[in-house]
């Protein structure tokens, strides 16, 4: 779950990280009454990805009258397929230095990484790609947190890469470092967030130390920790997810892992390693999978329907191609489920079935005799589909 | 022998009490697996599967001397049941359970660490050496035949495909162990592949890694440094597109790393052949086999 900026914000300020005064705005006349209060302000689009501003969402009001015209367009913006629900207006503040702090979970080092760099305001991947040297990072333990003189350790080897000239006196922002990485990491673990960032960390010319912009992601395994959240986002909900693929969203609606691909084979199998090496056999055949789609370990007659179901929504697929490893599951009666699921289902594209288990020989007759297309060998029966769409495609 | 788990192995299981826990014990006695114990806490003193329940891990080694533990609780109580294994002095804790949230593996990976105890997992099939009748985990017992071949993969019913493609081809394995498809795991491909060399019962690896982070490309790397047995390597994922999760919570193309093509490349580097297809890792298998 990717909180969106305002509500990065609001858990920031909880954990006593200084961001600038903004109210949210839902109307253009919402925003012109929060100018009102706020003064000379930036309107910035709620949106779950980065790159607003190159797309236009941010922009710069002089007066409410102007950040109500500000509002009035952001919010009928759509930010690479993203509607806007909500903009959020602050104080333009005095930058004097542009930072970059993260917490970002570091699978190679197994831990939560602390990453701060003097190139702020930049794609952090972009500085990682061009001048890693400008990133310092720190691994805490776990369970201590980052420590005072690590911290401090962190942002002497940060300063170390950094050019021009220092807002700040070198006393007075180690000072202020530690407690900040301090409430950043624990934040990060309070929320089971994977991300928490803060880019651009501004520092302003009277040296104050303010997140300017602010990413959460909420690790989706410990969303049931953090229903408050998924409540709140509640209203935006809908919004935040216009952008993303309508399959995939209709998928997490239904309880599928579904990955739209975007090609012309559904494909459909159990484990998530095999199915994708099923989609490299559908590729190496010729073909071009539509999509992935794990039904999980066992083999359930009931899973497979609603599992067909699902890629039947995709108007593009001409074939779909099951590869299910049985174990001791019976093959006879995955047969039995996927003929039942085809009739009602009424599906009349090419069926390929490739499955293992026990009585499988068997399996495999009773799906010919109904017409599916059984396979001994996942090459095999990923060539056969190939075939099979690109036959009847002339 | 084998690696990770023998005859001798003594294994307890915590959440043994539960369905799944039932199910998997059930087969692991089948299979011949010295399971000693299980654990659940509140459910002491009782018996489940003709096998002592105890409340605690450390209560549970006291009595029978048990070794390692399989872990099948759910997850908001995973990592503590790890922990708590570790604590209790165990040698090789394997978790199967999946959807842990990712800052409790963090904590769990760590602490199992400093105690010097060894985790497969979580979100894993488990383990199981065919020669020595010990299994924990979830590995159908029929895809599971005595033999020269250590088998390291990420995912489940892609380990259990392989091993019986090469079972049917008649090659059995020493060890197969799945490590887990999160992104952060107990043993890495590299750790298994060290493993795999000191034993002499494994002539010969089988590698099966995916998308997502650099273990692959890691393993690459200590394979080039004159592993001494051949590897057979396999990628899956190669059509996934950047930034979308594929099943697995770690099989995942984020930015610059994770992509398959980068693995098949530092393996190909390494000289590990790379099978497109499980048919093709039993043809490599069976050429090496000979050849040695």
């Amino acid at each position: 779950m990717k909180l969106l900026e305002h509500q990065a914000k609001a858990q920031f300020r909880s954990e006593g990280i200084e961001c600038p005064m903004g109210r949210v705005a839902r109307t253009p006349g919402e925003a012109e009454s929060a100018a009102r209060e706020l003064g000379e302000v930036v309107v910035k689009a709620q949106v779950p990805i980065g790159g607003r501003g190159k797309a236009g969402g941010v922009k710069v009001a002089r007066s409410p009258e102007e950040a109500r015209a500000a509002a009035s367009q952001i919010l009928q913006m759509e930010i690479r397929g993203y509607r806007v629900p909500a903009v959020l207006l602050e104080e333009l503040l005095d930058i004097g230095q542009e930072l970059y702090l993260g917490v970002t979970l570091d699978r190679d080092r197994r831990r939560l990484a602390v990453l701060l760099s003097f190139a702020g305001g930049m794609e952090i991947e972009d500085v990682a790609e061009r001048t890693p040297e400008k990133i310092a990072k720190l691994w805490p333990d776990p369970f201590s947190g980052p420590l005072p003189f690590e911290i401090r350790q962190l942002t002497l080897n940060a300063l170390a890469s950094a050019q021009g000239e220092q807002v700040l006196e070198r006393s007075r922002l180690l000072g202020l470092m530690v407690p900040l990485v301090r409430r950043l990491y624990q934040l990060c673990q309070r929320l089971d967030a994977t991300l928490c960032e803060i880019n651009p960390l501004v520092i302003t010319r009277s040296g104050q130390l303010i997140a300017g912009d602010g990413k959460v992601e909420v690790d989706q395994n410990a969303e049931y920790r953090h229903q408050d959240l998924v409540r709140e986002l509640g209203g935006d909900a809908e919004a935040a997810s216009s952008g993303d693929d309508q399959l995939e969203v209709e998928a997490r609606r239904r309880g599928l892992t579904y990955v739209h691909l975007g090609g012309d084979i559904g494909v459909i199998g159990n484990g998530a390693g095999l199915v994708m090496s099923t989609l490299d056999l559908v590729k190496q055949q010729g073909g071009s999978p539509a999509n992935f789609l794990d039904i999980g370990g066992g083999a359930k007659a009931e899973v497979v329907r609603q599992a067909l179901e699902m890629v039947l929504l995709d108007p593009e697929v001409k074939g779909i191609f099951v590869n299910i490893f049985g174990g001791i599951t019976r093959g006879d009666e995955v047969a039995k489920g996927l003929i039942q699921a085809r009739d009602e289902l009424q599906i009349k594209l090419p069926l390929v079935v490739r499955m293992t288990g026990t009585r499988e020989e068997e399996g495999r007759r009773l799906l010919e005799e109904a017409g599916i297309t059984p396979a001994v060998s996942a090459p095999e029966a990923a060539r056969r589909v190939v075939e099979m769409v690109a036959g009847a495609g002339r | 022998m084998s690696i990770l788990l023998n005859s001798e192995s003594r294994v307890l299981v915590q959440g043994m009490t539960g369905s799944e826990g039932t199910f998997h014990t059930q087969q692991m006695i089948e299979f011949g697996t010295n399971v000693v114990a299980g654990v659940s806490p509140g459910k002491g003193g009782s018996q489940h599967l003709g096998r002592p329940v105890f409340d605690s891990v450390a209560e549970a080694v006291i009595a029978t001397g048990a070794t390692v533990s399989g872990v099948f609780v759910p997850p908001a109580f995973a990592a503590d049941a790890m922990m708590e294994a570790a604590a209790a002095g165990l040698q090789l804790v394997v978790c199967i359970t999946e959807l842990i949230p990712v800052n409790d593996m963090v904590r769990a990976r760590a602490y199992v660490s400093s105690r010097g105890a060894r985790l497969v997992g979580p979100n894993c099939p488990g383990l199981m050496s065919p020669g020595e009748r010990s299994k924990v985990g979830i590995i159908p017992n029929q895809n599971g035949r005595p033999g020269p071949v250590g088998v390291v993969s990420r995912s489940g019913t892609l380990t259990y495909e392989i091993m019986q493609s090469l079972g049917a081809a008649g090659y059995g394995q020493s060890t197969a162990v799945g490590i887990g498809g999160d992104p952060v795991l107990g043993l890495s491909f590299s750790d298994v592949l060290e493993l795999f060399a000191a034993d002499p019962k494994t002539e010969l690896v089988v590698m099966a890694g995916e998308i997502g982070g650099s273990d692959e490309e890691r393993a690459a790397e200590l394979i080039g440094r004159q592993y001494p047995k051949p590897v057979v390597g396999f990628i899956s994922g190669r059509t996934a597109p950047p930034g979308k999760r594929m099943g697995h919570a770690g099989a995942i193309i984020s930015g610059n790393t994770g992509s398959a093509a980068s693995k098949v490349a530092a393996l190909e580097r390494a000289g590990v052949e790379v099978a497109d297809t499980i048919e093709q890792i039993v043809e490599r298998v069976s050429a090496l086999l000979r050849r040695g």
